[in-house]
């Protein structure tokens, strides 16, 4: 790192303080998005296993099947066992421990500093200690695969009884998620106060880049929604452990026992608690991945963005809305009708702002010059990618469709549309848009394209089948599909799907390649390769500890491009004159 | 071939009940508006994209553009979904969940769930229940049925194969043993969450005879994939026939040993 008097302290430190337990939000940042890769990389590798019983069910796995356990695979062919536990190991991680960290803690914690002024988060030890917290968590979910009866097995949802009466991956299950949820916690009261406090001169709210309004509410969402879902973690476990019922009605008969438990809970209770934080938790996965896409459009064609007010009111409506949607997931527990039209309605009502989103990022290409660079193309793709995902959602928001299609592989498609090519594209979109800021280097753009076209075509091979599956009534989490004649009927479909995604996991190749490769051979940048407005582009690449050379202020709105009059097409936020 | 294919594809399988097809409905009009969105939106997203892309003597507009044919897709949207809500989807799925008809009607039968089988019960020619209790449930009683309870005599159990009449309303009362479940018929579009100790009820009535399945919806365990049950809608005589030939025609057998705490 270059010299800077101001705030040297940091290179007299050891290297563990320095890149281990760092109190740097750009070194936290950059182990969460690190550590949310690995963990992305490990849930999809779960679910390329699921694949293959899908496509073949009952058949060994080739080459690699007889590494694993007995208790696993035999003879290469999985267990439901094991099916049941990948399932439940994939969605948990993919939310909790992949696009969450990689989302918020990620590029929340890098950027939003930076977009905003600071030198750094507020509270810098809290910041460490949320990584360190996650960690841990992660450990925990990671070790229990290797208990005598293996991970958790009842879904990523663990709905008791069945999660209660599971093997003890359950309780390293619970006890991952009472670390994770710790974490988010610790990690977006630092987010809200940061925001709040910590905004440069000239900085109001209605100068903010977008992603920091996402970050914002997303936070918030995360604050309000996580604990009662910790707290019926912790009921959980107590059922698990100390004979509780929280969770546990009468009369249990379980394999022709009765069951010892004293009873009188109601299993109900838990989906309520679960729901309450899982609806904003799919905004948690969605408002960050629009806030990279916002801060992308505006860089790439060259104007600002549509609508920037009504986004951000749209947000902070969504921020509230996502509160009082969550039973839309539990239309068929046979909660009254008057109940679930409750639900219907504000599930519709919160389609409107979601919709006025979309809309205003689509309008902003109007009018723009658009450049096609990789994350631009990312970003581009996650519109319409993100229209399905959100489309496919009315069916289920309606009680009367959903009485069909709840449960069944309608739902997987309608949220991976939203968390895969949606978020998913969104993130890599943001890794290929501040790697440079990151590392002072671009990433390669022939790699960077061949990675989006092969992607974006075999994500579409993937998920797009599944709506037909899930018409044709399969259900979700069946280990062999093919025992059904209903589900049987779409095995072709299964085999399809299966081949995309092994294709699509070898078209993630060359962004491994590529990001490894730029750090040592890209092409070396100064602070602006992108020609940006907002504040982080004027920090040194990557920006030293504290973050800027003399302390911003800001003079205008986030996305000032082409501004009439101006000699360059860009006027940053920081610069007082005209460029 | 399987022979059930006729039945099943891809997309929506035969739908046999009478309520069946306003669901239908209800999906496809939902996917024509979906598609036709799309439709629109994506022509709309490939001109822009095409319009605007960076070449020499082509510069951003800065100034903000006030478009208007979004705002009325906007609100045509919103009182698109309005007009889905209470005049489609809320009215629907509360006669779905109602039940339109007399009890007295209707063939009652009873589920209870387990993992992972299908249990159903009858109530016989008295069309009143006997009682059932935990206590009592066993491999050879899988319900719990009290034998000697009144009412009990002539009910009837099967296990994973629910026999109907076809044109008459079934009302079915929905209770686990152990976990959640979720019984699923789908040509009949019928699902239902089957909670323990929250008993639920759904109804259907069947515009066709033959054999079905009937799905398990909701991960119950490890053989939650195989808790596969049959669903099999008869003529009313073919029915009756049934029911006089499984209704027991001796007294109770004596009650098994597990059960001498029941009397
Ligand atoms: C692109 C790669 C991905 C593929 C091929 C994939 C595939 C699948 C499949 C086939 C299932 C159903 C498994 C079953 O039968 O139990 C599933 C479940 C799930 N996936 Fe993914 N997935 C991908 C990415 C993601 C991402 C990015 C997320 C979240 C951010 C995610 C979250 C989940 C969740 C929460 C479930 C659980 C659904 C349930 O419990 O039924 N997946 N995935
Ligand atoms: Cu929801
Ligand atoms: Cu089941």
């Amino acid at each position: 790192m270059k010299e800077h008097s101001s705030h040297s302290h940091s290179a007299s430190l050891p290297f563990w303080r320095k890149y281990i337990f760092s109190l740097d939000h750009k070194v936290i940042g950059v182990q969460y998005a690190v550590t949310g890769l690995l963990f992305l990389l490990f849930g999809f590798t779960l679910i390329m296993l699921i694949r293959w019983q899908l496509a073949y069910p009952g058949q060994p796995l080739p080459v690699i099947g007889h590494l694993f356990s007995e208790k696993m695979m035999v003879g290469g062919i999985m267990l439901p066992e094991f099916y049941n536990q990948l399932g439940a190991m994939h969605g948990t991680i993919m939310v909790f421990l992949g696009v969450v960290p990689l989302a918020v803690g990620g590029f929340g914690n890098y950027l939003v500093p930076l977009q905003i002024g600071a030198p750094d988060m507020a509270f810098p030890k809290l910041n460490m200690m949320s990584y360190w917290v996650y960690f841990m968590g992660g450990l925990i979910m990671l070790a229990s695969f290797f208990l005598p009866e293996g991970a958790a097995q009842s879904g990523w949802t663990s709905y008791p009884p069945l999660a209660n009466l599971a093997s003890s991956g359950q309780t390293f299950w619970l006890l991952g998620m009472v670390f994770l949820i710790t974490s988010s916690l610790l990690g977006s009261v630092n987010f809200i106060v940061t925001i709040a406090q910590l905004r440069a001169d000239g900085l109001s709210f209605f100068r903010l880049p977008f992603f920091v309004w996402a970050q914002f509410i997303t936070s918030f969402l995360l604050l309000l929604a996580f604990p009662p879902l910790e707290a019926a973690g912790v009921l959980q476990l107590m059922d698990r452990l100390a004979g509780t019922s929280f969770f546990m009605p009468s009369g249990l008969v379980v394999a022709g026992e009765q069951l010892a438990v004293s009873g009188g809970g109601n299993p109900v209770l838990w989906q309520h608690l679960f729901w309450f934080l899982a609806h904003p938790e799919v905004y948690v996965l969605i408002l960050p991945a629009m806030g990279i896409v916002a801060e992308i459009l505006a860089c790439n064609t060259r104007k600002p963005i549509y609508g920037y007010r009504s986004m951000v009111y749209s947000v902070v409506a969504i921020g509230f809305l996502s509160f009082v949607v969550w039973a839309h997931h539990m239309f068929l527990t046979g909660m009254g009708t008057k109940m679930s039209g409750f639900f219907q309605i504000t599930t519709m009502m919160i389609s409107v702002p979601s919709v006025i989103i979309l809309t205003a990022l689509a309008l902003s290409l109007w009018g723009g010059s658009i450049r096609f660079n990789t994350p631009m193309l990312f970003a581009i793709a996650f519109l319409p990618m993100f229209g399905i995902g959100g489309l496919t959602g009315l069916p289920l928001g309606l009680a009367a469709s959903d009485v069909h299609l709840h449960d069944t592989y309608y739902v997987i498609g309608h949220f991976h549309y939203v968390v895969a090519p949606g978020t998913i594209f969104a993130l890599f979109a943001g890794v290929y848009h501040w790697f440079p800021k990151v590392t002072g280097r671009k990433m390669s753009e022939v790699l960077g394209k061949i990675h989006f076209f092969f992607s974006l075509i075999f994500i579409n091979g993937v998920f797009m089948p599944m709506f037909l599956m899930g018409l044709a009534g399969v259900s979700r989490r069946l280990y062999d599909p093919t025992q059904y004649a209903h589900a049987g009927s779409t095995q072709p479909l299964n085999v399809f799907v299966s081949i995309c995604a092994w294709l699509l996991a070898l078209a993630q190749i060359p962004f491994v390649l590529n990001f490894f490769g730029s750090l040592i051979f890209g092409k070396k940048v100064d602070r602006n390769p992108w020609e940006a407005t907002t504040l982080e582009w004027a920090a040194p690449s990557p920006p030293p500890h504290g973050n800027f050379d003399e302390v911003p202020a800001v003079y205008r709105g986030p996305y000032e491009y082409s501004v009439p009059g101006q000699a360059r097409d860009f006027w940053p936020q920081h610069m007082a004159k005209e460029n | 071939m399987n022979p059930a294919s006729k039945f099943y594809g891809w997309g929506l399988p035969v739908d046999i009940s009478t309520h069946g097809p306003e669901i239908d409905r209800l999906i496809h009009v939902l996917h024509v508006f979906m598609f036709l969105l799309f439709a629109g939106w994506f022509v709309f997203l490939v001109l822009a994209l095409v319009r605007f892309r960076k070449r020499p003597g082509h510069a951003a507009v800065y100034k903000e553009q006030h478009f208007k044919t979004p705002t009325y897709v906007e609100v045509g949207v919103a009182l698109f979904e309005i007009v889905l809500l209470f005049a489609f989807s809320i009215p629907l799925f509360y006669r779905i969940r109602n039940i339109p008809f007399p009890q007295q009607d209707a063939l009652q039968v009873r589920v209870v769930a387990e993992q992972f089988a299908w249990n159903f019960h009858y109530p016989g020619s008295d069309g009143i229940f006997g009682q059932t209790k935990p206590s009592l449930m066993s491999p050879s009683n899988p319900v719990g049925l009290d034998r000697n309870s009144p009412n009990a005599a002539d009910d009837i159990t099967t296990i994973n194969q629910l026999h109907v009449p076809v044109n008459r309303p079934v009302s079915v009362e929905l209770a686990s043993k152990d976990v959640i479940h979720s019984f699923a018929i789908p040509v009949l579009r019928v699902k239902q969450d089957v909670i323990p100790g929250t008993p639920s009820r759904v109804w259907f009535q069947a515009k066709q005879t033959g054999n079905f399945e009937i799905a398990c919806a909701q991960l119950c365990g490890l053989g939650h994939y195989r808790m596969r049950g049959f669903i099999m809608i008869k003529t009313e005589d073919e029915y009756n026939n049934w029911l006089a030939k499984m209704t027991p025609v001796k007294p109770a057998p004596p009650a098994p040993a597990v059960t001498q705490g029941a009397t």
